[in-house]
Protein backbone atom coordinates (compact mmCIF):
# COMPACT_ATOMS: atom_id res chain seq x y z
CA UNK A 1 0.00 0.00 0.00
CA UNK A 2 1.44 3.57 -1.19
CA UNK A 3 2.25 5.54 2.24
CA UNK A 4 1.72 9.31 2.83
CA UNK A 5 4.64 9.43 5.57
CA UNK A 6 3.50 13.58 6.03
CA UNK A 7 -0.05 13.37 5.74
CA UNK A 8 0.64 10.45 8.58
CA UNK A 9 3.53 12.44 10.67
CA UNK A 10 0.68 15.39 10.58
CA UNK A 11 -1.94 12.96 11.45
CA UNK A 12 0.02 11.28 14.78
CA UNK A 13 0.81 15.40 15.93
CA UNK A 14 -2.94 15.95 16.00
CA UNK A 15 -3.29 12.90 17.78
CA UNK A 16 -0.49 13.83 20.47
CA UNK A 17 -2.46 17.59 20.77
CA UNK A 18 -5.57 15.21 21.38
CA UNK A 19 -3.88 13.34 24.09
CA UNK A 20 -2.87 16.34 25.78
CA UNK A 21 -6.31 17.97 25.56
CA UNK A 22 -7.64 14.53 26.98
CA UNK A 23 -5.54 14.24 30.20
CA UNK A 24 -5.55 17.74 30.81
CA UNK A 25 -8.92 17.97 31.15
CA UNK A 26 -9.36 14.92 32.84
CA UNK A 27 -6.50 16.50 35.47
CA UNK A 28 -5.75 12.44 35.78
CA UNK A 29 -4.57 9.89 32.81
CA UNK A 30 -1.50 8.03 31.40
CA UNK A 31 0.17 10.67 28.59
CA UNK A 32 4.01 9.18 29.03
CA UNK A 33 2.61 5.68 27.17
CA UNK A 34 -0.15 7.54 24.86
CA UNK A 35 2.60 9.45 23.88
CA UNK A 36 4.99 6.93 22.94
CA UNK A 37 2.73 4.70 21.04
CA UNK A 38 1.26 7.27 19.14
CA UNK A 39 3.06 6.93 16.03
CA UNK A 40 1.94 3.34 16.14
CA UNK A 41 -1.27 3.68 16.83
CA UNK A 42 -1.45 6.51 13.70
CA UNK A 43 0.01 4.22 11.58
CA UNK A 44 -2.20 1.42 12.41
CA UNK A 45 -5.66 3.51 12.28
CA UNK A 46 -4.48 5.57 9.31
CA UNK A 47 -2.70 3.24 7.08
CA UNK A 48 -2.25 -0.44 8.07
CA UNK A 49 -6.24 -1.61 9.49
CA UNK A 50 -9.18 -2.43 7.16
CA UNK A 51 -11.98 -0.75 9.95
CA UNK A 52 -14.92 1.43 8.72
CA UNK A 53 -16.22 3.53 11.16
CA UNK A 54 -19.63 3.59 9.92
CA UNK A 55 -19.79 -0.09 10.23
CA UNK A 56 -16.90 -0.60 13.07
CA UNK A 57 -18.29 -4.52 13.37
CA UNK A 58 -18.15 -5.44 9.90
CA UNK A 59 -17.51 -9.02 9.53
CA UNK A 60 -13.93 -9.00 7.30
CA UNK A 61 -12.51 -5.92 9.95
CA UNK A 62 -8.85 -5.97 11.38
CA UNK A 63 -8.85 -5.60 14.98
CA UNK A 64 -6.71 -3.69 17.35
CA UNK A 65 -6.91 -5.06 21.08
CA UNK A 66 -5.07 -2.26 23.61
CA UNK A 67 -3.22 -4.62 25.93
CA UNK A 68 -1.48 -1.62 27.60
CA UNK A 69 -4.98 -0.52 28.17
CA UNK A 70 -3.59 2.45 30.46
CA UNK A 71 -2.88 4.56 27.54
CA UNK A 72 -6.67 4.90 26.86
CA UNK A 73 -5.83 8.71 25.71
CA UNK A 74 -4.39 7.24 22.60
CA UNK A 75 -6.94 5.27 21.46
CA UNK A 76 -9.83 7.19 21.93
CA UNK A 77 -7.83 10.12 19.66
CA UNK A 78 -7.48 7.69 16.95
CA UNK A 79 -11.08 6.44 16.90
CA UNK A 80 -12.03 10.29 16.96
CA UNK A 81 -9.71 10.93 14.77
CA UNK A 82 -11.16 8.33 12.45
CA UNK A 83 -14.46 9.08 12.85
CA UNK A 84 -15.82 6.68 15.38
CA UNK A 85 -17.05 9.43 17.78
CA UNK A 86 -17.10 13.40 17.78
CA UNK A 87 -13.71 14.53 18.43
CA UNK A 88 -15.46 16.88 21.31
CA UNK A 89 -16.14 13.83 23.39
CA UNK A 90 -11.96 13.52 24.01
CA UNK A 91 -12.54 16.00 27.20
CA UNK A 92 -14.94 13.93 29.12
CA UNK A 93 -12.24 11.27 29.47
CA UNK A 94 -12.21 9.91 33.01
CA UNK A 95 -15.57 11.96 33.76
CA UNK A 96 -18.49 10.79 35.56
CA UNK A 97 -20.97 8.87 32.96
CA UNK A 98 -18.22 9.43 30.20
CA UNK A 99 -18.33 6.27 27.36
CA UNK A 100 -14.22 7.15 27.74
CA UNK A 101 -13.50 5.56 30.81
CA UNK A 102 -9.77 5.39 32.77
CA UNK A 103 -9.07 2.20 31.05
CA UNK A 104 -11.10 0.89 27.21
CA UNK A 105 -14.76 -0.63 28.00
CA UNK A 106 -16.32 -1.99 24.49
CA UNK A 107 -19.18 -2.19 25.91
CA UNK A 108 -19.33 1.69 25.91
CA UNK A 109 -17.60 3.03 23.11
CA UNK A 110 -17.45 1.77 19.27
CA UNK A 111 -14.19 0.69 17.82
CA UNK A 112 -13.55 -0.67 21.41
CA UNK A 113 -12.89 -4.47 20.44
CA UNK A 114 -11.61 -5.71 23.78
CA UNK A 115 -12.01 -3.90 27.80
CA UNK A 116 -8.02 -3.63 29.21
CA UNK A 117 -6.34 -1.80 31.61
CA UNK A 118 -5.28 -5.30 33.55
CA UNK A 119 -2.04 -5.83 32.43
CA UNK A 120 -1.35 -9.42 30.22
CA UNK A 121 -4.62 -9.75 29.31
CA UNK A 122 -5.09 -8.18 26.11
CA UNK A 123 -2.79 -10.05 24.32
CA UNK A 124 -3.95 -13.44 25.32
CA UNK A 125 -8.03 -12.38 24.29
CA UNK A 126 -5.97 -11.30 21.03
CA UNK A 127 -4.64 -14.79 20.71
CA UNK A 128 -8.44 -15.86 20.97
CA UNK A 129 -9.86 -13.21 18.52
CA UNK A 130 -7.01 -14.56 15.98
CA UNK A 131 -7.38 -18.07 16.25
CA UNK A 132 -11.18 -17.47 16.15
CA UNK A 133 -10.55 -15.56 12.41
CA UNK A 134 -8.41 -18.86 11.53
CA UNK A 135 -11.10 -21.05 12.58
CA UNK A 136 -14.01 -19.40 10.35
CA UNK A 137 -11.58 -18.73 7.24
CA UNK A 138 -11.75 -14.88 7.89
CA UNK A 139 -9.19 -12.50 6.10
CA UNK A 140 -9.28 -9.55 8.94
CA UNK A 141 -5.28 -9.36 11.27
CA UNK A 142 -5.46 -9.01 14.81
CA UNK A 143 -3.24 -6.37 16.15
CA UNK A 144 -2.17 -5.90 19.56
CA UNK A 145 0.38 -3.04 21.81
CA UNK A 146 1.76 -4.43 24.80
CA UNK A 147 4.01 -2.26 27.12
CA UNK A 148 7.52 -3.50 27.72
CA UNK A 149 6.71 -2.95 31.48
CA UNK A 150 3.20 -5.44 30.60
CA UNK A 151 5.89 -8.25 29.19
CA UNK A 152 6.84 -8.69 33.27
CA UNK A 153 3.01 -10.15 33.82
CA UNK A 154 2.84 -14.12 33.45
CA UNK A 155 0.05 -14.26 31.07
CA UNK A 156 1.91 -12.62 28.29
CA UNK A 157 4.38 -16.02 27.93
CA UNK A 158 1.10 -17.92 28.15
CA UNK A 159 -0.29 -16.33 25.48
CA UNK A 160 3.12 -15.87 22.91
CA UNK A 161 3.39 -19.90 24.10
CA UNK A 162 0.08 -20.64 22.50
CA UNK A 163 0.27 -17.79 19.32
CA UNK A 164 3.04 -19.50 18.27
CA UNK A 165 1.95 -22.89 19.05
CA UNK A 166 -1.47 -22.26 16.99
CA UNK A 167 0.52 -20.61 14.07
CA UNK A 168 -1.03 -17.31 14.66
CA UNK A 169 0.22 -15.56 11.70
CA UNK A 170 -2.73 -13.44 11.15
CA UNK A 171 -1.70 -12.06 15.12
CA UNK A 172 0.73 -9.16 15.11
CA UNK A 173 1.95 -8.18 18.64
CA UNK A 174 3.71 -4.63 19.14
CA UNK A 175 5.75 -4.14 22.37
CA UNK A 176 5.77 0.03 23.44
CA UNK A 177 9.12 -0.19 24.24
CA UNK A 178 9.90 2.98 25.97
CA UNK A 179 12.02 1.36 28.94
CA UNK A 180 10.20 3.03 31.29
CA UNK A 181 7.35 1.48 34.23
CA UNK A 182 5.79 3.36 37.28
CA UNK A 183 8.70 2.84 39.25
CA UNK A 184 11.36 3.68 37.12
CA UNK A 185 13.39 1.96 34.44
CA UNK A 186 12.71 -1.75 33.22
CA UNK A 187 16.34 -2.94 33.92
CA UNK A 188 15.86 -1.41 37.67
CA UNK A 189 12.40 -2.84 38.05
CA UNK A 190 13.09 -6.33 36.80
CA UNK A 191 14.57 -6.47 33.30
CA UNK A 192 12.89 -7.21 30.64
CA UNK A 193 16.25 -7.60 27.92
CA UNK A 194 16.43 -9.45 25.85
CA UNK A 195 13.02 -8.85 24.68
CA UNK A 196 13.52 -10.20 20.83
CA UNK A 197 15.39 -13.02 21.75
CA UNK A 198 12.95 -14.00 24.02
CA UNK A 199 10.17 -13.95 21.20
CA UNK A 200 12.30 -15.47 18.83
CA UNK A 201 12.73 -18.69 21.29
CA UNK A 202 9.14 -18.78 21.68
CA UNK A 203 8.66 -19.07 18.34
CA UNK A 204 7.94 -15.75 16.86
CA UNK A 205 9.30 -13.53 13.94
CA UNK A 206 10.61 -10.23 15.21
CA UNK A 207 10.92 -7.30 13.74
CA UNK A 208 12.72 -4.38 15.23
CA UNK A 209 12.33 -0.75 14.34
CA UNK A 210 12.05 2.59 15.75
CA UNK A 211 8.51 3.53 16.93
CA UNK A 212 8.55 6.88 15.66
CA UNK A 213 9.39 6.24 12.56
CA UNK A 214 6.35 6.14 10.25
CA UNK A 215 7.83 4.39 6.99
CA UNK A 216 9.56 1.88 9.53
CA UNK A 217 6.67 0.88 11.06
CA UNK A 218 4.03 0.76 8.06
CA UNK A 219 7.13 -1.73 6.71
CA UNK A 220 7.10 -3.68 9.76
CA UNK A 221 3.44 -4.40 9.64
CA UNK A 222 3.53 -5.10 5.38
CA UNK A 223 6.83 -7.92 6.83
CA UNK A 224 4.17 -9.48 9.40
CA UNK A 225 1.69 -9.73 6.69
CA UNK A 226 4.39 -11.35 4.69
CA UNK A 227 5.00 -14.20 7.44
CA UNK A 228 3.26 -17.21 7.28
CA UNK A 229 2.91 -19.59 9.66
CA UNK A 230 4.50 -17.67 13.02
CA UNK A 231 2.74 -14.47 15.06
CA UNK A 232 4.64 -11.77 14.55
CA UNK A 233 6.53 -9.47 17.25
CA UNK A 234 7.38 -6.12 16.58
CA UNK A 235 9.78 -4.37 19.08
CA UNK A 236 9.07 -0.82 18.59
CA UNK A 237 12.01 1.80 20.38
CA UNK A 238 10.22 4.34 21.57
CA UNK A 239 10.56 7.45 24.22
CA UNK A 240 8.01 7.89 26.86
CA UNK A 241 5.99 11.34 26.61
CA UNK A 242 7.43 11.41 22.51
CA UNK A 243 7.29 15.19 21.28
CA UNK A 244 6.69 17.03 24.17
CA UNK A 245 10.45 18.02 26.11
CA UNK A 246 9.93 18.05 29.60
CA UNK A 247 7.93 14.60 29.00
CA UNK A 248 10.33 12.55 27.08
CA UNK A 249 11.60 9.77 28.81
CA UNK A 250 10.75 10.77 32.32
CA UNK A 251 9.03 8.32 34.45
CA UNK A 252 7.41 10.50 36.35
CA UNK A 253 4.96 11.05 33.11
CA UNK A 254 3.81 7.86 33.52
CA UNK A 255 0.06 8.24 35.15
CA UNK A 256 0.32 12.52 35.67
CA UNK A 257 -1.73 15.00 34.23
CA UNK A 258 -0.53 18.24 33.09
CA UNK A 259 -1.16 21.80 34.62
CA UNK A 260 -2.67 24.50 32.17
CA UNK A 261 0.69 26.47 31.69
CA UNK A 262 2.43 22.29 30.94
CA UNK A 263 -0.80 21.90 29.08
CA UNK A 264 -0.05 25.26 26.62
CA UNK A 265 3.25 24.38 26.33
CA UNK A 266 2.94 20.89 25.32
CA UNK A 267 0.40 21.54 22.92
CA UNK A 268 2.06 24.25 20.96
CA UNK A 269 5.40 22.32 21.32
CA UNK A 270 3.66 19.47 18.92
CA UNK A 271 2.53 22.40 16.27
CA UNK A 272 -1.39 22.62 17.89
CA UNK A 273 -3.12 25.75 19.09
CA UNK A 274 -3.82 26.46 23.17
CA UNK B 1 -34.92 -42.03 38.75
CA UNK B 2 -31.75 -41.38 36.32
CA UNK B 3 -28.21 -43.72 36.92
CA UNK B 4 -25.58 -43.00 39.16
CA UNK B 5 -22.70 -40.71 37.71
CA UNK B 6 -20.59 -37.98 37.99
CA UNK B 7 -21.92 -34.56 37.00
CA UNK B 8 -18.67 -33.78 35.21
CA UNK B 9 -19.82 -37.39 33.13
CA UNK B 10 -22.98 -35.65 32.47
CA UNK B 11 -20.70 -32.77 31.12
CA UNK B 12 -19.16 -34.90 28.53
CA UNK B 13 -22.02 -36.21 27.61
CA UNK B 14 -23.56 -32.80 26.91
CA UNK B 15 -20.45 -32.28 24.91
CA UNK B 16 -20.34 -35.13 22.89
CA UNK B 17 -24.47 -33.86 21.69
CA UNK B 18 -23.39 -30.64 21.51
CA UNK B 19 -20.52 -30.83 18.99
CA UNK B 20 -22.79 -32.45 16.85
CA UNK B 21 -25.43 -29.65 16.78
CA UNK B 22 -23.87 -26.37 17.09
CA UNK B 23 -20.69 -25.43 14.76
CA UNK B 24 -20.36 -22.35 16.80
CA UNK B 25 -19.72 -24.08 20.33
CA UNK B 26 -15.93 -24.52 21.02
CA UNK B 27 -14.48 -26.12 24.19
CA UNK B 28 -11.32 -25.42 25.47
CA UNK B 29 -9.13 -27.43 28.01
CA UNK B 30 -6.14 -26.88 29.90
CA UNK B 31 -4.13 -30.49 30.38
CA UNK B 32 -7.17 -31.87 32.01
CA UNK B 33 -9.60 -33.06 29.19
CA UNK B 34 -9.19 -36.80 30.42
CA UNK B 35 -10.57 -35.64 33.52
CA UNK B 36 -13.63 -32.72 33.14
CA UNK B 37 -14.44 -34.77 30.18
CA UNK B 38 -14.36 -32.26 27.30
CA UNK B 39 -11.85 -35.19 25.54
CA UNK B 40 -15.76 -36.29 24.81
CA UNK B 41 -16.18 -33.16 22.67
CA UNK B 42 -12.50 -33.54 21.32
CA UNK B 43 -13.61 -36.93 20.07
CA UNK B 44 -16.43 -35.75 18.39
CA UNK B 45 -15.13 -32.48 16.53
CA UNK B 46 -11.26 -31.84 17.09
CA UNK B 47 -11.63 -28.77 14.97
CA UNK B 48 -12.92 -26.67 17.50
CA UNK B 49 -11.31 -28.35 20.62
CA UNK B 50 -8.29 -26.53 21.88
CA UNK B 51 -6.13 -27.75 24.40
CA UNK B 52 -3.84 -24.71 26.05
CA UNK B 53 -1.80 -26.38 27.94
CA UNK B 54 -1.27 -25.48 31.90
CA UNK B 55 -2.51 -22.24 31.49
CA UNK B 56 -5.61 -21.11 33.09
CA UNK B 57 -5.32 -17.66 32.98
CA UNK B 58 -4.61 -17.75 28.85
CA UNK B 59 -7.46 -19.89 28.64
CA UNK B 60 -10.24 -17.64 29.98
CA UNK B 61 -8.43 -14.88 28.10
CA UNK B 62 -8.21 -16.86 25.21
CA UNK B 63 -12.01 -18.00 25.74
CA UNK B 64 -12.46 -14.72 25.84
CA UNK B 65 -11.03 -13.55 22.38
CA UNK B 66 -12.95 -15.89 20.65
CA UNK B 67 -16.59 -15.81 22.45
CA UNK B 68 -15.99 -11.87 21.48
CA UNK B 69 -15.64 -13.45 17.62
CA UNK B 70 -19.15 -15.08 17.48
CA UNK B 71 -18.03 -18.06 19.92
CA UNK B 72 -20.07 -19.77 22.49
CA UNK B 73 -17.11 -21.09 24.60
CA UNK B 74 -17.01 -24.05 27.24
CA UNK B 75 -13.56 -23.60 29.00
CA UNK B 76 -12.76 -26.17 31.74
CA UNK B 77 -10.22 -26.79 33.86
CA UNK B 78 -10.75 -27.87 38.45
CA UNK B 79 -12.52 -25.32 40.19
CA UNK B 80 -9.79 -24.52 41.99
CA UNK B 81 -7.52 -23.41 39.16
CA UNK B 82 -10.72 -21.71 37.25
CA UNK B 83 -12.32 -19.49 40.17
CA UNK B 84 -9.26 -19.53 41.82
CA UNK B 85 -6.01 -19.00 39.85
CA UNK B 86 -7.84 -17.27 36.98
CA UNK B 87 -10.13 -14.90 39.04
CA UNK B 88 -9.20 -11.86 37.97
CA UNK B 89 -8.68 -12.54 34.75
CA UNK B 90 -12.89 -14.31 34.43
CA UNK B 91 -13.65 -10.83 36.44
CA UNK B 92 -11.92 -8.55 33.93
CA UNK B 93 -12.03 -10.33 30.96
CA UNK B 94 -15.10 -12.08 30.88
CA UNK B 95 -16.98 -10.22 33.52
CA UNK B 96 -16.59 -6.98 32.46
CA UNK B 97 -17.71 -7.58 28.85
CA UNK B 98 -20.22 -10.34 29.53
CA UNK B 99 -18.34 -12.78 27.15
CA UNK B 100 -19.94 -15.76 26.04
CA UNK B 101 -18.20 -18.32 27.80
CA UNK B 102 -19.44 -20.93 29.98
CA UNK B 103 -16.66 -21.69 32.91
CA UNK B 104 -17.58 -25.72 33.59
CA UNK B 105 -15.39 -26.11 36.35
CA UNK B 106 -15.12 -29.83 37.56
CA UNK B 107 -13.87 -31.59 40.83
CA UNK B 108 -15.19 -28.93 42.94
CA UNK B 109 -15.40 -28.95 46.97
CA UNK B 110 -14.41 -31.48 49.20
CA UNK B 111 -15.25 -34.77 46.66
CA UNK B 112 -11.71 -34.07 45.23
CA UNK B 113 -11.10 -36.84 47.52
CA UNK B 114 -7.43 -38.12 48.16
CA UNK B 115 -5.53 -34.85 46.26
CA UNK B 116 -6.24 -32.75 49.44
CA UNK B 117 -6.71 -28.89 50.17
CA UNK B 118 -4.93 -27.70 47.41
CA UNK B 119 -7.11 -29.47 45.23
CA UNK B 120 -10.57 -28.79 46.60
CA UNK B 121 -11.64 -25.65 45.47
CA UNK B 122 -14.82 -25.07 48.76
CA UNK B 123 -14.71 -21.06 47.65
CA UNK B 124 -15.83 -20.86 43.87
CA UNK B 125 -19.18 -20.25 44.48
CA UNK B 126 -18.50 -17.49 46.80
CA UNK B 127 -16.01 -16.10 44.14
CA UNK B 128 -18.15 -16.25 41.29
CA UNK B 129 -21.14 -14.81 42.27
CA UNK B 130 -19.33 -11.34 43.21
CA UNK B 131 -18.89 -11.03 39.48
CA UNK B 132 -21.93 -8.75 37.68
CA UNK B 133 -23.88 -10.61 35.17
CA UNK B 134 -22.19 -13.85 35.94
CA UNK B 135 -24.10 -17.34 36.38
CA UNK B 136 -23.74 -19.44 38.52
CA UNK B 137 -25.00 -22.83 38.58
CA UNK B 138 -24.11 -26.06 40.53
CA UNK B 139 -26.18 -28.87 39.09
CA UNK B 140 -27.45 -32.04 42.07
CA UNK B 141 -27.05 -34.58 39.63
CA UNK B 142 -26.42 -35.97 36.13
CA UNK B 143 -29.97 -35.65 34.69
CA UNK B 144 -30.03 -31.64 36.04
CA UNK B 145 -26.35 -31.15 35.15
CA UNK B 146 -27.29 -32.38 31.30
CA UNK B 147 -30.67 -30.04 31.61
CA UNK B 148 -28.56 -26.88 33.04
CA UNK B 149 -25.60 -27.43 30.57
CA UNK B 150 -28.51 -27.09 28.02
CA UNK B 151 -30.14 -24.06 29.46
CA UNK B 152 -26.66 -22.28 29.70
CA UNK B 153 -25.68 -22.80 26.39
CA UNK B 154 -28.87 -21.38 25.38
CA UNK B 155 -28.27 -18.30 27.14
CA UNK B 156 -25.62 -14.83 26.10
CA UNK B 157 -23.47 -14.51 28.37
CA UNK B 158 -20.71 -15.67 31.07
CA UNK B 159 -22.02 -19.11 33.30
CA UNK B 160 -20.01 -20.79 35.83
CA UNK B 161 -21.08 -24.20 36.03
CA UNK B 162 -19.64 -26.29 38.86
CA UNK B 163 -19.15 -29.97 38.59
CA UNK B 164 -18.35 -32.26 40.83
CA UNK B 165 -15.78 -35.31 40.31
CA UNK B 166 -17.14 -38.43 42.65
CA UNK B 167 -20.80 -40.20 41.35
CA UNK B 168 -23.47 -39.17 42.88
CA UNK B 169 -26.86 -40.86 43.26
CA UNK B 170 -29.94 -39.76 40.67
CA UNK B 171 -32.40 -37.15 41.97
CA UNK B 172 -34.16 -36.84 38.84
CA UNK B 173 -35.86 -38.39 35.68
CA UNK B 174 -33.76 -38.08 32.46
CA UNK B 175 -36.58 -36.06 31.25
CA UNK B 176 -37.15 -33.36 34.25
CA UNK B 177 -37.15 -29.81 33.03
CA UNK B 178 -34.93 -26.93 34.96
CA UNK B 179 -34.68 -23.29 34.48
CA UNK B 180 -32.10 -21.39 35.29
CA UNK B 181 -32.90 -18.70 38.17
CA UNK B 182 -35.94 -21.54 39.60
CA UNK B 183 -35.44 -23.36 42.37
CA UNK B 184 -36.88 -26.56 42.74
CA UNK B 185 -39.11 -28.22 45.80
CA UNK B 186 -37.81 -31.58 45.74
CA UNK B 187 -39.87 -32.81 48.76
CA UNK B 188 -42.75 -30.52 50.94
CA UNK B 189 -42.87 -30.01 54.26
CA UNK B 190 -43.87 -27.77 56.42
CA UNK B 191 -41.65 -27.48 59.90
CA UNK B 192 -38.30 -26.57 58.12
CA UNK B 193 -36.67 -25.93 55.12
CA UNK B 194 -33.62 -27.27 54.28
CA UNK B 195 -31.94 -25.14 50.90
CA UNK B 196 -29.27 -27.13 49.46
CA UNK B 197 -27.00 -26.77 46.35
CA UNK B 198 -25.12 -29.23 44.43
CA UNK B 199 -24.28 -32.80 46.10
CA UNK B 200 -25.78 -31.92 49.19
CA UNK B 201 -29.39 -31.90 47.65
CA UNK B 202 -29.08 -35.80 48.07
CA UNK B 203 -27.92 -35.95 51.61
CA UNK B 204 -30.92 -33.12 52.19
CA UNK B 205 -33.34 -35.78 51.17
CA UNK B 206 -32.14 -38.35 53.21
CA UNK B 207 -32.39 -35.96 56.02
CA UNK B 208 -35.52 -35.16 55.57
CA UNK B 209 -36.49 -38.91 55.42
CA UNK B 210 -34.34 -39.17 58.69
CA UNK B 211 -36.05 -36.48 60.34
CA UNK B 212 -39.46 -37.96 59.04
CA UNK B 213 -38.67 -40.53 61.99
CA UNK B 214 -37.96 -37.40 64.25
CA UNK B 215 -41.69 -35.97 63.41
CA UNK B 216 -40.38 -33.64 61.45
CA UNK B 217 -42.21 -32.81 58.05
CA UNK B 218 -39.02 -30.81 55.87
CA UNK B 219 -39.42 -29.33 53.00
CA UNK B 220 -36.03 -29.37 50.65
CA UNK B 221 -35.01 -27.40 47.70
CA UNK B 222 -32.61 -28.07 45.21
CA UNK B 223 -30.92 -24.40 44.57
CA UNK B 224 -29.14 -25.63 41.54
CA UNK B 225 -28.36 -21.83 40.50
CA UNK B 226 -27.02 -19.49 42.87
CA UNK B 227 -27.15 -16.52 41.01
CA UNK B 228 -29.68 -15.48 39.93
CA UNK B 229 -31.31 -16.51 42.93
CA UNK B 230 -34.39 -17.89 43.46
CA UNK B 231 -35.50 -15.46 46.32
CA UNK B 232 -39.54 -15.98 45.82
CA UNK B 233 -38.97 -19.50 46.95
CA UNK B 234 -36.49 -18.65 49.91
CA UNK B 235 -38.95 -16.16 51.02
CA UNK B 236 -42.16 -18.62 50.55
CA UNK B 237 -39.67 -21.30 52.55
CA UNK B 238 -39.30 -19.42 55.19
CA UNK B 239 -42.51 -18.05 55.64
CA UNK B 240 -44.24 -21.26 55.57
CA UNK B 241 -41.46 -22.77 57.46
CA UNK B 242 -40.14 -20.37 59.84
CA UNK B 243 -37.11 -21.97 59.97
CA UNK B 244 -34.21 -22.60 57.38
CA UNK B 245 -31.38 -24.47 57.31
CA UNK B 246 -28.95 -24.29 54.01
CA UNK B 247 -26.58 -27.14 52.67
CA UNK B 248 -23.05 -26.52 50.62
CA UNK B 249 -20.18 -28.52 49.72
CA UNK B 250 -18.80 -25.26 49.82
CA UNK B 251 -17.44 -23.00 53.03
CA UNK B 252 -20.21 -21.15 54.45
CA UNK B 253 -18.24 -17.90 54.28
CA UNK B 254 -19.67 -16.12 50.74
CA UNK B 255 -21.57 -19.45 49.22
CA UNK B 256 -25.28 -20.71 48.87
CA UNK B 257 -25.86 -19.98 53.05
CA UNK B 258 -25.02 -16.36 53.16
CA UNK B 259 -26.85 -15.85 49.86
CA UNK B 260 -29.84 -17.82 51.55
CA UNK B 261 -28.98 -15.64 54.46
CA UNK B 262 -28.50 -12.29 52.27
CA UNK B 263 -32.46 -12.41 50.94
CA UNK B 264 -33.28 -14.40 54.64
CA UNK B 265 -32.36 -11.01 56.85
CA UNK B 266 -33.93 -8.56 53.99
CA UNK B 267 -37.59 -10.14 53.60
CA UNK B 268 -38.38 -12.55 56.32
CA UNK B 269 -36.13 -12.80 59.35
CA UNK B 270 -36.22 -16.56 60.47
CA UNK B 271 -33.57 -19.11 61.96
CA UNK B 272 -31.02 -20.55 60.07
CA UNK B 273 -28.12 -22.29 60.54
CA UNK B 274 -25.59 -22.75 57.36
CA UNK B 275 -24.30 -26.05 56.90
CA UNK B 276 -21.14 -26.08 54.91
CA UNK B 277 -17.62 -26.31 55.43
CA UNK B 278 -15.98 -24.19 58.20
CA UNK B 279 -13.41 -21.25 58.04
CA UNK B 280 -10.74 -23.98 57.32
CA UNK B 281 -9.25 -26.13 54.13
CA UNK B 282 -9.99 -29.96 53.29
CA UNK B 283 -7.28 -32.81 53.27
CA UNK B 284 -6.73 -36.04 51.76
CA UNK B 285 -9.46 -39.03 51.82
CA UNK B 286 -12.27 -40.67 50.52
CA UNK B 287 -15.08 -38.32 49.50
CA UNK B 288 -17.44 -40.13 52.21
CA UNK B 289 -14.90 -39.60 54.45
CA UNK B 290 -14.28 -36.11 53.78
CA UNK B 291 -18.49 -35.75 54.19
CA UNK B 292 -18.65 -36.92 57.57
CA UNK B 293 -15.56 -35.30 58.41
CA UNK B 294 -16.11 -31.97 57.70
CA UNK B 295 -20.23 -32.27 59.03
CA UNK B 296 -21.76 -32.24 54.98
CA UNK B 297 -24.15 -35.38 56.24
CA UNK B 298 -27.76 -36.15 56.29
CA UNK B 299 -27.09 -36.49 59.65
CA UNK B 300 -25.58 -33.23 60.13
CA UNK B 301 -28.55 -31.65 58.48
CA UNK B 302 -30.88 -33.43 60.75
CA UNK B 303 -29.02 -32.01 63.61
CA UNK B 304 -29.03 -28.66 62.61
CA UNK B 305 -33.32 -28.85 61.99
CA UNK B 306 -33.66 -29.89 64.96
CA UNK B 307 -31.49 -28.00 66.80
CA UNK B 308 -33.26 -25.19 65.33
CA UNK B 309 -36.65 -26.43 66.18
CA UNK B 310 -35.84 -27.22 69.81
Amino acid sequence: MAINCELLEKKASDIRVDIIREVHSAASGHPGGSLSAADIVTVLYFHEMNIDPKDPKKADRDRFVLSKGHAAPVLYAALAERGFFPKEELTTLRKLGSRLQGHPSMKLLPGIEMSTGSLGQGVSVACGMALANKLDGKAGRVYTLLGDGEIQEGLVWEAAMAAAHYGLDNLCAIVDWNGLQIDGKNEDVMNVKPIDEKFKAFGWNVIAIDGHNIAEIAKAFDEARACKGRPTMILAKTHKGHGVSFMEDNAGWHGKAPGDDQAKQAVEELGGEW
Amino acid sequence: MAEKMATRQAYGKFLSEIAKTNPDVVVMDADLSGSTMTKEFRAAAPQRFFNVGIAEQNLYAMATGLAHSGKTVFASTFAMFAAGRAFEIIRNSIGYTHANVKICATHAGLTVGEDGASHQAIEDLALMRTIPGMTVVNPADGASAMALLKAVSEMNGPAYVRLGRAAVEGIYEEDAVFEIGKGVCVREGGDAAIIATGIMVGEALKAAELLKEDGLSVRVIDMHTIKPLDEEIIIRAAEETGTIVTAEEHTVIGGLGSAVAEVVAQNCPVKMKLVGVKDTFGESGKPAQLLEKYGLTAQDLREAVKALKK
